[in-house]
This record gives structure tokens, C-alpha cells and sequence, in this order.
């Protein structure tokens, strides 16, 4: 479904992914842990085709993403939803035009089908009566959760989180985690959710990756990886615990 | 060799660059043209804030611009006891340069630059990224209800500029010069009377409202692909806004030489 081989990809003198392979099965929960600043949320932006690598094989349903451009793309995109690190809402619309825009604009739907599954995807993330509210004013968490409604109500058949636990607080982080794997088990979708969340990744994923020094280290299931005792993995969150 | 290498790298490469950019955003927005009921309000909104919102500046500047033209132009024709020749002279000056020229000046410097400053904000905070991570075309949403609202705003600002100067210049006409204002008048619009080769209309007069048409789709072009290219947060934004209004200036400018050649000569 997802593939990635041998990719490389450097910024001016700085190497942030080095021969990066990654293979997610369709349907697969697939959870990426790692340093700040390692480098996760350049390997989404490589999935979705908006950086490209340096080298090396980058495969979504089989469609090699870098070679991707005008109409396939797009075409590929609309198959896929994108949560952003910091939401990336449209500043001048407001929470029900942020969430509508995706399916006002690809989309060929009847405006009452579109209210439907709007209010549908807010009630999912907790936020029915925000709808009115413009970005500036709700908070950071709010965000987060109006920018996962955005990704979700296109029903993409691949999403790609980006920290969605982030800013949230312990209850409602464990909420969007359980909404998160059992969204993506009604609708058999293939997930990759980059997480700083121990219990996020536990909750989320059915595999895990540990992401370090531009490569794997470490991969498997959430309980296999966490309880493993590798050094990499008592140092990685030693580490993450500290920051 | 390396003096060239550099001076390729650091001036002629990015200045290449960003002319290509700009002239593909402008392709893509003529293109989308037929586009434009499905952006009616966001046109309507930008059209209110290009034109309404920047109507007294117009109006304010173009007065003393009429007044500076008249003072300037008369002064020299009195010494020859041709002052009553200052209708003409103000009247074709405004409408064939100063107010499409004026016009243009205070647009770029107030709606281009908050295009470029408004869609450099949207990108370095990631949301035209979204935008186009949900396939949504950008051009169509932002880009072009932007630049065919600031096109069409241009030549009806320079109408209102043309005009006040105009009668600007009369102020000084009568006040400095001793004219009569009727006088000055049916100088200015008989001035204005000479039709043109190639259109049958007034020429000065239409000469000039199409180069504000040109200037206000090369305004809004600009601000719109430098917001784009914005990089690196709000000091990125800052620099994008500079260049915008830097630009779109120099362009006009330049413009503004070969059109009136093209057309007045
Ligand atoms: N477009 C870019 N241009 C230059 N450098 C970049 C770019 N995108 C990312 N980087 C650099 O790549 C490195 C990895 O960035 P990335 O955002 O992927 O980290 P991350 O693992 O997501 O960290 P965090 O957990 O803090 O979000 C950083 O050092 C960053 O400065
Ligand atoms: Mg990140």
C-alpha cells in the first residue's frame, strides 16, 4: 500500500532521512515514534507527494508519488487525509467552511449531504457547537481536533496523522486515540500516525516504527516494540520524557 | 568567471525564476476566468477592497496631483501668455498618464501588498499546503478572484482620478492663473475628443483606462505569486510583501514607457 525504499533526503547539510525503508499494509495502523526534530513529518509530507526524496522509491497503491503530478495527483490526494502538525486551518473560514471546504470544492455533493457529514465528523471530534467559530478563536487543541474532523470527512481510504494527540488534554488525547482506531477499523482504512504518546501509539497502533537517525531502528507490534528493553527504546523515551 | 557564476546564481537565477512563476500564475488565472461565478463572493469582497476602501486616497491624491500638473504646466505657459492652453494640458496629462500611472502607484502599495502579505501568511502557516493536500485549486479559490477584482477596480478608480484631477487642476487654474473655469473645462474635454486609429473612441481617454486594466492584472499578479512564494515565517512574509510592492512598481513603470508609446505616438 504504502512503500518506501531507500530514501534519502537532505536539507542544505542536514540528512534527514538516510535509505529510509517502510512498508504499510493495507488496513494497517501504523504508528511512527521518534526524536523531535528527527524528521517524521517529512516522511508524511514524502507520502503525500509534497516534498520529494533525493533518491530512492517512494509507492502509494503502487503509483510512484515523486513521478506524480497535475491531475493524478490530485487524484491521489483525494483518496488520502492529511492532519497537519499545527492543523493549518484556513484562517478566513470558519469551522464549518474549513471542514465543508474539501467537499465543496472536489466534491460533487448536494449542500444538505455536505451539512450532514460535517456535523457528523464534528460530533466525532467533540466540537458540535463550534461550528460558527473561526480559527482565532478556539484554542490550540480545538484546532487540532477541527483539522482531524477536515481530514476524516472526505473518507479518505488513507490518512496520515501528524501528532494528533498534541495539545490535547490526557482525557480527550485518549478519546481522539480511541476515535482514531476505531474510525480506522469501521472504514478499513490504512493509517500512518506519527506520535510523541506512549499510550497514543499503544492505543492507535497495530505496528510500531522507531524512527532514529533518518532510519528504522526498531519496528513491530506497539507491545513488542515498548516492552522490548532495547536500549534504543529505554533511551528514546528516557529521552522523550525529558523534553 | 566567478564574478559571473555568482552574479548568475545570486541576481539573474531568481530573478528568472520569479518571472516564470509570475507569468504562470498569470496564464492559470486567465485561464480559469470562466471560473469566476463560482468565486462570486470572495470577488465581490475583494472587489469592495479594492475599490471602495481605497476610493479617498485616490480621490485625495489625484486632487494634488491635478494641482501639481496645472502649477507646473502653467506657470511655464504663462511666461509665453499661453495659460488658456492649461485645459489641454492637464486634462490629456491625467488622463493618458498621471491617472492610470497614480492609480496604479497607490493600489500596488495598498492591495497588492495586502495580497502578498495575506497569501504569505496562508503559506508559511502551512494553509495553502492544505489546500493543496486536499487538491484544492488555489488559483481558482485565492488567486483569481483577487486579481480580476483589483483588474477591474483600476480603470474605475483612474475614471475618479482622472476626473478630480482634472478638476484639481482647474483649482489652480482659476485661483493662480486667473481662468475662467468654464474656459478650462471645454478646454479639458475638447482636448479629450481625438479618436483613435485603431479603437473609435477616444483615444487618450481609452488608451488610458486600458494600461490601467494591464497595471491592475499585473498588480494583483505579483502580490499574488510573491504571497505564494513566501518563505520562512513572518520575516518571509515581510520580505515577500517588499518585494511585491517593489515589483509591481518597477513594472508598471516600465509598462507605463512602452504602452504609452505603443499607444499615444
Ligand atoms: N522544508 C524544509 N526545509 C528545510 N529543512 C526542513 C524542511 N522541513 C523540515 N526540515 C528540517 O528537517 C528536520 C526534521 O523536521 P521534521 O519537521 O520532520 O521533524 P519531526 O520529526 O516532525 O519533529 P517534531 O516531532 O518536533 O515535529 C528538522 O531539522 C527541520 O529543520
Ligand atoms: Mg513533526
Amino acid at each position: 500500500m504504502i512503500h518506501l525504499e531507500k530514501v534519502c533526503k537532505t536539507f542544505g547539510d542536514l540528512k534527514v532521512l538516510d535509505e529510509l525503508d517502510l512498508h504499510v499494509p493495507r488496513g494497517s495502523a501504523f504508528v511512527i515514534m521518534g526524536p523531535s526534530g528527527a524528521g517524521k513529518s517529512v516522511i508524511l509530507k514524502h507520502i503525500i507527494g509534497l516534498l520529494r526524496p533525493d533518491s530512492g522509491v517512494i509507492r502509494v497503491d503502487n503509483m510512484s508519488v515523486p513521478d506524480l503530478k497535475g491531475e493524478p495527483l490530485r487524484d491521489l490526494r483525494r483518496d488520502m487525509g492529511y492532519l497537519f502538525q499545527h492543523s493549518a486551518l484556513i484562517n478566513w473560514l470558519n469551522v464549518f467552511d474549513n471542514i465543508a471546504l474539501p467537499l465543496r470544492e472536489t466534491m460533487d455533493l448536494p449542500e444538505d449531504e455536505i451539512l450532514d457529514r460535517v456535523h457528523h465528523v464534528l460530533g466525532l471530534v467533540s466540537l458540535s457547537q463550534a461550528d460558527h467559530k473561526f480559527p482565532s478563536e478556539i484554542s490550540g487543541g480545538m484546532q487540532k481536533r477541527v483539522g482531524l474532523a477536515r481530514a476524516l470527512v472526505t473518507r479518505p481510504r488513507i490518512i496520515l496523522y501528524d501528532e494528533p494527540e498534541a495539545g490535547l488534554d490526557p482525557g480527550m488525547s485518549v478519546d481522539i486515540a480511541r476515535m482514531i482506531r476505531e474510525i480506522g477499523q469501521e472504514l478499513g482504512m490504512t493509517s500512518v500516525t506519527v506520535t510523541h504518546s506512549v499510550d497514543c501509539a499503544r492505543t492507535v497502533g497495530d505496528h510500531l516504527a522507531l524512527f532514529i537517525g533518518g532510519r528504522i531502528a526498531l519496528q513491530g507490534t506497539p507491545t513488542e516494540v515498548l516492552d522490548s528493553g532495547h536500549a534504543l527504546v529505554h533511551d528514546f523515551l528516557q529521552g522523550s520524557s525529558k523534553s | 568567471m566567478n564574478f559571473f557564476t555568482r552574479f548568475g546564481n545570486r541576481i539573474l537565477a531568481p530573478l528568472v525564476s520569479t518571472a516564470g512563476f509570475g507569468m504562470r500564475i498569470a496564464g492559470e488565472t486567465i485561464y480559469r476566468i470562466p471560473q469566476l461565478p463560482k468565486r462570486w463572493v470572495t470577488f465581490r469582497e475583494q472587489f469592495y477592497l479594492s475599490c471602495v476602501r481605497t476610493l479617498h486616497v485616490v480621490v485625495f491624491v489625484a486632487f494634488f496631483i491635478g494641482m501639481i500638473v496645472a502649477l507646473q504646466v502653467g506657470l511655464e505657459l504663462a511666461r509665453y501668455g499661453q495659460q488658456e492652453a492649461i485645459g489641454y494640458g492637464v486634462s490629456l496629462m491625467m488622463v493618458r498618464e498621471m491617472g492610470p500611472f497614480v492609480t496604479a502607484i497607490l493600489m500596488a502599495a495598498s492591495v497588492g501588498s495586502a495580497m502578498a502579505a495575506e497569501l504569505g501568511t496562508m503559506k508559511v502557516q502551512e494553509e495553502i499546503t492544505a489546500l493543496e493536500v486536499m487538491s484544492v485549486d488555489v488559483i481558482s479559490l485565492l488567486v483569481l478572484p483577487r486579481v480580476l477584482a483589483l483588474t477591474l477596480a483600476m480603470p474605475i478608480l483612474t475614471i475618479l482620478a482622472n476626473y478630480v484631477g482634472t478638476i484639481g487642476g482647474g483649482v489652480i487654474a482659476v485661483t493662480q492663473l486667473n481662468l475662467d473655469f468654464g474656459a478650462y473645462t471645454t478646454n479639458a474635454l475638447t482636448s479629450l475628443r481625438d479618436i483613435g486609429d485603431w479603437i473609435p473612441l477616444p483615444i487618450s481617454l481609452f488608451g488610458g483606462l486600458l494600461k490601467s486594466l494591464i497595471f491592475g492584472f499585473v498588480i494583483g499578479v505579483i502580490g499574488c505569486a510573491s504571497g505564494l512564494s513566501a518563505s520562512r515565517g513572518a520575516a518571509g512574509v515581510g520580505r515577500t510583501t517588499r518585494a511585491a510592492v517593489r515589483d509591481s512598481i518597477i513594472l508598471v513603470i516600465v509598462l507605463n514607457f512602452f504602452l504609452g508609446k505603443f499607444l499615444f505616438q
